[in-house]
């Protein structure tokens, strides 16, 4: 028995191991088994066979199309607030006056939510709010449609994403890129050879928790979309085939083809990192 | 080490861009909390006159007394199970290589890569076959779903800061692995444990669609409330509806201010610390 024990420690397995268990029980029983139990029914549709609930999805098109209008909406979202926030934040890694006044203003928008960001957008961008006020000539519509998911999504996910590429750059040494001023690197070579590549990955990590928030976007595409149609985002349908329609294998099945697109762009995203990154280490070396 | 910023060309835009942000930021706040006090405001600047009635309103009709207290009830016990639970898990991730090392990690990251509706929507189901959801219960085990995981990826390089030879030398001394814990780790994680609470604290309050979709009639927070107010527009006067979104809003203002005192947003996920300024 204690000879066990000790084979065992060798290869790192001791009783130690036990303090994962709670988190492990809890991530199981409240995410693995109900993810499997909605994965489960949603291959037992009450009619059409095994696919039913799938066929159903995909055969109409208002619940197909919700797939190109929620990744019309997120795509551009997050690509837009991680573009704009490297050389934004490429540009504050350093320490000026008044540095943590702006971390800080910047937090506020994604404590308030997406719920309090469309209250907000409803009367600031609306027909006789202070936005068209100031802009001349006639109202332009900005709200319950396309623009105003879209603006709510910059300014719950802009700031998210500046603070979290903001500390990967403040995470990077800063006397590697003095090295490379030394050796007489300008700011774009010192930009493009060191600090890019060292930011890869926090950029692809950035981009998938941007799309992520972008992706699940509810309330304000309800709130200060169009939920009917020009808004109707994929969680829409969800929430309609579960809780109006009581259709629970439709609402899995929806669910789980969202789990699915969501996965496969964090794929694509990680993916497009990793040959980016070897490709400029290769390129540094040579 | 100083580093000026002058006046290039893409100093101006960057800066442009910042400032047309939070222009834009001041206005979908403030025209909320101008809309809470106003009287009538239709088609002018601002309103015709000020009141605070509509906060009196708001508190009486959407009962935000019982709202509010099962608000913070939901977030302390998410805060308390998911520090406790969380914190040894994340020790071990830390510190440890063992045999599925890597795939227990990726396990604890899915829960945040997820849209919360995509596994929300079979948890509620799941819950609601065991009866718990539509109450606090069902409640605070949704939101334990990202917080757990999420405790343990702030947790993380607070614990790779912290050197093992003070840990060792416990040992060495005749410290068991609770007496390490207690009498080592924790006060050397304080800050790491403070900021981990702070920010599940404000993402337990501000979380939408995980609430939404457990929470019955007794066991809304505020966020949820707030939402349902929203959408049955017409019943309610815009203002009062206003004035709730304003309480939330210095609901979580207050929370963050309490937040930064203990966490600098920039440091959330950095690992090398900033030079000295000299």
């Amino acid at each position: 028995m204690t000879a066990l024990r000790h084979r065992l420690a060798e290869r790192g397995i001791d009783r130690q191991l036990a303090l994962l268990l709670p988190a492990l029980l809890c991530v199981l029983v409240l995410f693995v088994y109900p993810f499997a139990y909605g994965v489960g029914l949603s291959f037992q549709p009450s009619s059409g066979g095994v696919l039913g609930a799938y066929r159903t999805f995909f055969e109409d098109p208002y619940q197909r199309d919700t797939i190109a209008t929620t990744l019309g909406l997120s795509l551009p979202a997050a690509l837009l607030n991680v573009a704009a926030s490297v050389p934004i934040a490429y540009r504050m890694r350093g320490r000026f006056r008044g540095k943590r006044l702006m971390t800080t203003l910047l937090v506020v928008p994604i404590t308030l939510g997406t719920v309090l960001t469309a209250e907000g957008l409803l009367n600031f961008l609306g027909p006789t709010g202070w936005f068209n006020r100031i802009l001349p000539g006639d109202a332009v519509r900005l709200t319950n449609n396309y623009w105003g998911v879209f603006f709510s999504l910059i300014i719950t996910g802009f700031p998210f994403a500046f603070l979290l590429i903001l500390s990967y750059l403040s995470g990077i040494d800063p006397s590697l890129e003095k090295a490379a001023a030394t050796l007489g690197a300008g700011w774009w070579q010192r930009f493009r050879r060191i600090t890019l590549p060292l930011l890869a990955p926090g950029l692809a990590t950035t981009f998938c928790l941007t799309f992520v928030l972008a992706f699940s976007v509810f309330p304000s595409a309800v709130l200060v979309g169009d939920p009917a149609g020009s808004t109707r985002v994929i969680s829409i349908a969800a929430y309609h085939a579960g809780y109006e329609a009581y259709d629970y294998p439709l609402a899995s099945a929806i669910a789980v083809v969202m789990g699915v697109i969501e996965l496969v762009v964090v794929a694509v995203a990680l993916g497009l990192r990793s040959l980016f990154y070897t490709g400029t280490t290769s390129s540094g070396k040579g | 080490m100083k580093r000026r910023i002058t006046a290039s060309p893409g100093a101006w835009i960057v800066w442009g861009v910042v400032a047309f942000f939070f222009v834009n930021l001041a206005g979908v706040i403030g025209s909320v909390l101008v809309s809470s006090f106003g009287t009538r405001w239709f088609d002018t600047w601002l309103p015709q006159g000020f009141t605070t009635d509509w906060y009196g309103a708001a508190w009486r009709e959407f009962g935000l007394l019982d709202v509010l207290t099962v608000t913070l009830e939901v977030s302390l016990l998410v805060v308390a199970i998911s520090v406790l639970v969380g914190l040894p898990a994340s020790y071990v991730l830390a510190r440890r290589a063992f045999p599925g090392r890597r795939l227990l990690y990726l396990l604890f990251l899915l829960p945040i890569l997820m849209p919360p509706i995509t596994y929300g929507i079979p948890l509620a189901t799941v819950l609601y076959k065991y009866g718990f959801a539509g109450h606090l219960s069902g409640v605070v085990l949704a939101n334990l779903v990202p917080s757990i995981p999420f405790v343990i990826l702030t947790m993380t390089p607070f614990i790779e800061q912290v050197d093992p030879a003070i840990e060792r030398a416990a040992r060495m001394c005749g410290a068991r692995t609770h007496q390490v814990f207690t009498r080592i780790l924790a006060p050397l994680l304080v800050p790491g444990i403070l900021a981990a609470s702070v920010l599940v604290l404000v993402r337990t309050v501000g979380m939408f669609e995980l609430t939404f979709l457990t929470a019955g009639p007794d066991s809304q927070t505020l966020v949820v409330a707030l939402y349902y107010t929203m959408s049955a527009a017409g019943i309610r006067a815009q203002q009062s509806v206003d004035a709730m979104a304003v309480i939330y809003t210095s609901m979580m203002l207050v929370l963050l201010v309490v937040a930064l005192r203990y966490v600098n947003p920039t440091q959330l996920v950095a690992r090398v610390k900033d030079d000295d300024d000299d």
